[in-house]
């Protein structure tokens, strides 16, 4: 496939995996930021080819990963409501909840269906006008825009028996968080490319000036992975920070306005908790008051839910790039991605998870 | 989750008041909404992520990228 093939090339990304070794003289800790990014390094085997002076730690963009326990269990509350058609993407229906999973609710009896884009789900909601159809909206800002566009179709079109149960995380605060701990170690990052085609590069050039860390936008496939990582370590040789695309084809920087606009109608910034790292200000997206009457948290009153998470998991550190999955006791042992004990454990995407399938024990 | 893929618009439609288009993903053809890319024509290359057309892939921007590769690989050998 065009815009894929190339860009998977041994041959290319071993060239860029020698031109980091020549020219890397010092150690260098690179936080890539994205889980789809996370995967692809691993499945390719991407750590192993790089020189030991560059070590990658995996960022915390694994939306499945960092959406709340609580925000699960309210999500499983409703989807056991009678008559709720209970919508969602395929990877939330294993993340376990306090008391199981989608797919457990599912085999007891309850509407759980898996929809390829949010706008399926409005479509299921208009050939079933006698029932509540709920999507679970999680995401970064690569797929709110998707979602608000569910809304926006949802509304247009009188759609009144779908809502959404959005809990949407946004990536500049928490990277500016893991810049602000006391234990940070990532000296660069690889910037999520496909966040950045919806967002545009301003608030990214503004965590550059701030902080003084490189970043690279990068992409997903090895190609523009490394191309990233010889992006960054290029800067942090010469003592520069700045910000660089290295996804240029695909992420401009002025980034998609029709997207942004989609965004601001339907959505508002508020502060967000995020599983494993805690409360982050100003890092999420809910449903703006305009659209309330497709709310599903105003909807269905869950009520409170109280949650607590298996003291074990070092996944907040896990996330901050602190410490690797292998560190963890629990990892492999009592967690497996058939066992999560946390968030980096629950998705394909999530270090944890990652090293499990990768086998990065060491 | 925010994995997207580039394909190739085959055709463009508009369906209750929305811009659509179907998208040719190597042998498989999808439609998906071009809302987000109301600029976008038949033969445009663009990244799909959940069904929604997020970005127009920049032939331009991907030539000059490699052109920067080329630059790295070892004498006589084609990247
Ligand atoms: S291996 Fe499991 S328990 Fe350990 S940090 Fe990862 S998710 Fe948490």
């Amino acid at each position: 496939m065009k815009y894929l093939d190339e860009y998977r090339d041994a041959a290319a990304t071993a060239a860029i995996a020698d031109q980091i070794r020549r020219e890397v003289t010092r150690p260098h800790v690179v936080m890539e930021v994205c889980g789809g990014q996370t995967h692809a390094i691993l499945r390719y085997g991407l750590d192993r080819m790089l020189p030991p002076e560059v070590e990658l730690v995996h960022g915390p963009g694994c939306p499945v990963c960092v959406t709340a326990l609580e925000t699960i269990d309210r999500a499983h509350a409703i989807a056991q409501r009678p008559g709720v058609i209970f919508t969602s993407f395929g990877d939330m229906l294993r993340v376990p909840g306090s008391h199981g999973d989608l797919l457990g609710l599912r085999a007891r009896g309850a509407d759980v269906r898996i929809v390829y884009s949010p706008l399926d789900a409005v479509e299921l909601a208009r050939a079933h006008r006698d029932r509540p159809v709920v999507f679970f909206g999680i995401g970064f800002e690569t797929t709110a825009p998707a979602n608000a566009m569910a809304l926006i179709a949802a509304r247009r079109g009188g759609v009144a028996n779908f809502s959404m149960l959005a809990s949407h995380v946004l990536v500049p605060p928490a990277i500016a968080s893991i810049l602000q701990s006391r234990d940070n170690r990532v000296g660069a990052f690889l910037g999520p490319g496909h966040v950045c085609a919806i967002t545009g590069a301003r608030a990214y050039a503004s965590l550059v000036a701030r902080y003084r860390v490189p970043i690279a936008i990068t992409g997903f496939e090895p190609v523009d992975l490394l191309r990233g990582v010889l992006a960054v370590v290029r800067q942090l040789e010469a003592g520069r920070a700045e910000l660089e695309n290295a996804y240029a084809r695909s992420a401009p920087l002025a980034g998609n306005p029709a997207a942004r606009a989609a965004l601001a109608e339907v959505f508002e910034v508020v502060d967000r908790n995020w599983r494993g790292i805690g409360a982050i200000p100003k890092s999420g997206y809910r449903i703006a008051e305009a659209y309330r009457a497709h709310d599903a948290d105003r909807i269905f009153d869950v009520g409170e839910i109280a949650t607590r998470e298996p003291e074990a998991c070092i996944s907040g550190r896990v996330l901050r790039g602190v410490a690797k999955p292998s560190e963890c006791p629990a990892f492999g042992r009592t967690c497996t991605p058939a066992t999560p004990l946390g968030a980096t454990m629950v998705s394909a995407e999530g270090a944890c998870a990652a090293y499990y399938q990768h086998r990065r024990t060491a | 989750m925010c994995l997207a893929i580039p394909g190739e618009i085959v055709d463009v439609v508009e369906r209750s008041g929305m811009r659509f288009g179907r998208v040719r993903f190597g042998g498989v053809t999808r439609e998906v909404c071009l809302e987000y890319q109301p600029d976008s024509a038949v033969g445009d290359f663009v990244l799909v992520h959940v069904g929604f057309a997020i970005a127009k892939i920049d032939a331009d921007e991907a030539a000059r990228q490699w052109e920067l590769l080329r630059e790295l690989a070892p004498e006589g050998e084609e990247l």
